[in-house]
């Protein structure tokens, strides 16, 4: 029964040796992926290479489809889990910050970690932006803080706002990747750049 | 590795992380723990006097052994192994030809600091916010999700330099 941690009030050292075993998962599937080229991940908003597409929502689907399968037989509590809680104007404005710097960086914070470790150099120059990036929220907080917390709804949940079950909105998720992966694969032949893809 | 089973792998080291932890993975929000920790030690005053800064050492927490910083430790060790089994361990610089080295670091640089300024206002990147919460079905991770690609497909046209 999960989460295990949670459940059995497992010491906190415990949780923090869970937290390094997933992470080396984290970043070993990341890795494996191809997820240290910055020009393969980039690929995705040119069509040439649409891993990014194909890992992220296969990963998606494998987790949430799991969670929902654990929980249906009991071996996952998700009333203990946690949900990310939504502020809307955050949210969006974030993420669109967020847009532009993959663009420009190549790279997201989790990927940017995992190409650095196998020695990429415009990768650590990334991470360095990013610890500057963190900084500079910490020192402007006060001045952000408003925009932060600007219409909070709580931790709202997908499949309750548009009146579905958990398990049919999985579903419809699942179709919808699998179209997904339909249109990528199209997509890659359709933009395809062989100098570039036998690189990365 | 095939990317259907390199995502099938990371769903599960995502499901692997509800299931022990309770809780989804994350990238943005261990560099921010980091980022406390360095100015706790730099100049502690500072921390303690910031309303941002002192809520993480309440209590006597260190932010450097928050779990969130730990598997941020183990995603460069699973990085590394990983490189090290399929042969990919070299130092290099990645870029479009038509660019210099310089360049790419300019804009390596601006991109670490939007991506990770973004994740801290979202609460959250690819993979703490978008990835972890769609998996939890939260609203919060699906806007985030398509904030984040929708962005940067508008802006691809204007850095494809950088790229192709």
């Amino acid at each position: 029964m999960g989460p295990i941690a949670t459940l059995y009030h497992l010491p906190e050292w415990i949780d923090l040796v869970f937290a390094l075993f997933i992470g080396i998962g984290f970043g070993f599937a990341l890795e494996q992926a191809g997820f240290s080229s910055s020009r393969k991940l980039a690929g995705m908003f040119y069509g040439y290479d649409t891993t990014v597409l194909k890992v992220f929502f296969t990963a998606a689907i494998v987790a949430l489809t799991g969670a929902q399968v654990l929980s249906y037989f009991g071996f996952l509590d998700l009333s203990l889990v946690y949900v990310n809680e939504y502020y809307v104007n955050a949210a969006i404005i974030g993420g669109i910050i967020m847009g532009a710097g993959f663009i420009m960086g190549g790279f997201c914070p989790g990927t940017g970690v995992c190409a650095a470790s196998i020695g990429k150099i415009d990768a650590m120059v990334y991470l360095f932006g990013g610890l500057t990036g963190a900084f500079l929220f910490a020192e402007t907080y006060p001045w952000i803080e408003e925009l932060a917390g600007k219409n909070f709804k709580g931790a709202v949940k997908i499949n309750d706002m548009l009146g579905l079950s958990p398990a049919v909105f999985t579903l419809l998720l699942v179709i919808a990747a699998v179209c997904l992966f339909w249109l990528a694969e199209k997509a890659e032949k359709r933009f395809a750049r062989k100098e570039i893809t036998s690189e990365c | 590795m095939n990317p259907y089973w390199a995502g099938t792998l990371l769903g599960l080291v995502l499901l692997a992380s509800m299931v022990l932890s309770g809780r989804g993975l994350g990238a943005s929000g261990g560099m921010k723990y980091l980022v406390v920790a360095a100015v706790g030690t730099v100049d502690n005053d500072h921390a303690q006097n910031s309303p941002f800064y002192s809520k993480y050492f309440r209590e006597g927490k260190k932010p450097a052994l928050n779990w969130l910083s730990i598997e941020l430790a183990g995603l460069l060790i699973g990085g590394f192994i990983s490189g090290a089994v399929s042969g990919r361990l070299k130092l290099k610089t990645e870029k479009s030809p038509k660019i210099k080295t310089f360049t790419r670091f300019i804009f390596a640089f601006l991109g670490g600091v939007l991506f990770v300024y973004g994740a801290q206002l979202a609460r959250g990147c690819t993979s703490g916010a978008a990835l972890s919460g769609m998996a939890v079905l939260s609203v919060a991770g699906f806007v985030t999700m398509m904030a984040i690609f929708g962005s940067a497909y508008l802006f691809a046209w204007f850095f494809r330099k950088l790229w192709i």
